[in-house]
């Protein structure tokens, strides 16, 4: 179960990719970046189901690549269980990490070579890792992962080829996958988001149930509100790679704090009669600017209806600050907002 | 209001090497003047077959065997293909097809490849072909300097308003959109959903909006018609379907359960237990009894045909009528 020991520290984090230059820009020494990640802080604690979302582009795939060490940092630091990642350099220390911490990938079309049976497919992380050498005890491993994934009985799936399985029983060979090393974080990017929607359910139904058998934690990589509001105990919005607004998954959705959180929330339709309601004015502004040219002051203000002056004038990005009990945002007029709204 | 679109006891086959795939198997329904037909249903169940069936340009190796599509008290069924591509397709019905926003050309502008289009179907000036073009780019709530623009500069939402723009300006009246708002973001979903809109209420179209998710049907659809296995399970209105009553075909429930409600605290989310059927050997009788939860010895054994349980309401199933 969850309690307060924090499992996974990340602190302002920073990604910046090159872009190429033109030659008088190498000559004026001038550099330019896409900055994909550019000052992330979050912890995510011990048993939870923490949810990273955002619209694509926002950097919450390159955050989750961060933390598996598939990317290195810009700058920033991202601490597991005490020890700083970036102090792991060696192969074995790196590999020792990816042992705690997994990833389930999103199209589980692609994440799974077509040549190996799931019985492979699982034995082959016991093998990198050079858990055991024992065919029985790897055997055996597999066999409970499958079961802990609902794909019983293991036998009859052990000797099938990925492409005799459903989306559905892909993605569960992928969770079960991660289990056979017995991780401490499961990385989760868009899990279910190429599945088809009657089996979707089911699927994060299956994460779930593991996570509390096993007492797992899930970073939670998605654009989907209402999937993340159902299946995660915490909610972090990413814009351009900031954090705007972080809190429980119901204050998020109930009472959010940030222009841009109710935007998203005010972008949902929902599955209920009386048509050409939900969705009239969605309160926002164009679309989301490139990474590679962010905006002055507050990130959001070209898009915000609610800017001011105040918002990008002399003014760096706004700190994410608490609100209330573990409610955070980043805006300059969150309270203003909140007041104009209501006398509306 | 009168019907724009008929399609009688339509079957589509895919003959592939391992047999043949019955992918529409006896669908009939219609589509009146301004309304907006919902098409939802799981991945295969048919639904793009049906679209690409309806411009009747099924992909390969796809053939319609028989059934009547009647389009403006015209059965275009028999008609040969230069009529077809003369008079029927993108004049009278188009399609935005899925992912058509990943198909524009890269080498070509924006203008040059809806140039291309317009002038392919009409013979016109090349100067009135670009007034046309200015018009319906203006509609979809771009500026004109986009013409000028290459596929890779515009983001998705706007490549998709061009896709939208160039399926409309031979005046269609009947439009079918094909998951057009899946790979986008949320708000870039919303404002291409309100756009639809917008265009079927100024220039008086027809759409049949094809996709997966019952909540962007709620929004978009005054009928849903869902769709199971190359059958058609249940059509209603949008109040009978998302009303209190909800839904009657047992598919339709569990699709709906599935779906997740952002505005609502759900402790527990159904799902449909199994798979859709493998189509080369659909099941027997219903093709959905093997996943119902409702399902009997009828069920097994004889199919159920799609009846009228109350005025505009059909469904097929054994359990929603007495006989």
């Amino acid at each position: 179960m969850m309690n307060d020991e924090i499992i996974l520290s990340v602190k302002n984090i920073k990604k910046w990719f090159p872009l190429r230059r033109s030659i008088t820009e190498v000559f004026k020494g001038k550099k330019r970046w896409v900055k994909a990640v550019d000052g992330v802080t979050f912890n995510i604690k011990k048993g939870e189901i923490f949810a990273l979302i955002g619209e694509s582009g926002c950097g919450k795939t390159t955050t989750g690549r961060l933390i598996m060490k598939i990317e290195e940092l810009t700058s920033g630091q991202i601490i597991f269980k005490g020890t700083d990642t970036s102090t792991l350099s060696s192969s074995t220390e790196i590999k020792k990490y990816r042992e705690e911490v997994q990833m389930v990938f999103q199209d589980p079309y692609a994440s799974m070579n077509p040549r190996f049976r799931v019985r492979d497919v699982l034995y082959e992380p016991l093998i990198i890792h050079k858990k055991t050498k024992d065919s029985r005890e790897m055997e055996k491993i597999a066999r409970r992962a499958l079961e802990e994934v609902k794909l019983t009985p293991p036998e009859e799936f052990l000797d099938r080829f990925p492409h005799m399985l459903s989306g559905g029983q892909r993605q569960r060979v992928a969770t079960a996958r991660t289990l056979v090393l017995s991780p401490n974080l499961i990385i989760a990017d868009e899990p279910v988001s190429m599945i088809d929607l009657s089996t979707r359910a089911e699927i994060l139904h299956m994460m779930k149930e593991v996570q509390e058998n096993l007492n797992l934690t899930y970073l939670y990589i998605t654009h989907d509100l209402s999937t993340a509001r159902y299946f995660c105990d915490r909610i972090a919005v990413m814009y351009l790679g900031r954090i705007v607004e972080l809190g429980t998954s119901d204050e998020i959705i109930e009472n959010p704090l940030h222009p841009y959180t109710k935007a998203l929330i005010a972008a949902v339709p929902e599955p209920i009669a009386g048509k050409e309601n939900i969705i009239k004015d969605i309160p926002i502004k164009g679309e989301i600017p490139s990474a590679a040219n962010i905006p002055k002051g507050c990130r959001f203000h070209n898009r915000c209806i609610y800017s001011k002056p105040l918002c990008y004038e002399n003014v760096d990005d706004p700190e994410l600050v608490e609100d209330s009990n573990g409610h955070y945002v980043a805006c300059y007029r969150y309270k203003e907002i909140n007041q104009e709204v209501q006398n509306i | 209001m009168s019907e724009v679109l008929t399609v009688n006891n339509l079957k589509l086959y895919y003959f592939t090497r391992k047999g043949v795939v019955k992918a529409l198997d006896d669908v009939s329904f219609s589509l009146k003047e301004g309304e907006t037909l919902g098409l939802v249903g799981e991945s295969g169940c048919g639904k793009t077959t049906l679209g690409m069936g309806l411009l009747r340009m099924p992909s390969p190796p796809g053939k319609i065997v028989d059934g009547e599509i009647i389009i403006d008290n015209e059965n275009i069924i028999h008609l040969k293909e230069n009529e077809l591509r003369k008079r029927i397709r993108w004049n009278k019905i188009s399609m935005i097809f899925q992912g058509a926003m990943n198909s524009l050309t890269p080498v070509y502008n924006i203008k040059k490849q809806m140039l291309e289009t317009l002038l392919n179907h009409r013979e016109m000036e090349e100067e009135q072909a670009l007034e046309i073009i200015k018009k319906y780019i203006n509609y979809v709530g771009l500026s004109e300097d986009v013409l000028k623009r290459y596929p890779h500069e515009l983001s998705g939402g706007m490549k998709q308003r061009v896709v939208i723009a160039t399926a409309l300006f031979l005046e269609p009246k009947i439009v079918i959109a094909d998951e057009p708002t899946t790979a986008l973001d949320v708000v870039v979903q919303a404002q291409i959903i309100n756009l639809l809109k917008k265009l079927k209420h100024d220039l008086n179209l027809s759409f049949i909006f094809i996709t997966h998710d019952l909540a962007t049907e709620a929004e978009v659809a005054d009928r849903i018609m869902v769709m199971y296995a190359g059958k058609i399970a249940e059509i209603g209105t949008n109040d009978q379907i998302y009303g209190k009553q909800g839904p009657s075909h047992p598919y339709t429930k569990g699709l709906l359960g599935a779906t997740p409600k952002l505005r609502e605290k759900v402790e527990e989310l159904a799902f449909i237990p199994g798979t859709p059927p493998d189509l080369l050997n659909p099941p027997t009788g219903c093709r959905f009894h093997e996943r119902c939860p409702v399902a009997f010895d009828k069920c097994i054994l004889n199919e159920p045909p799609l009846k009228e349980i109350e005025p505009e309401h059909f469904v097929a199933c054994w359990r929603c009528y007495d006989e």
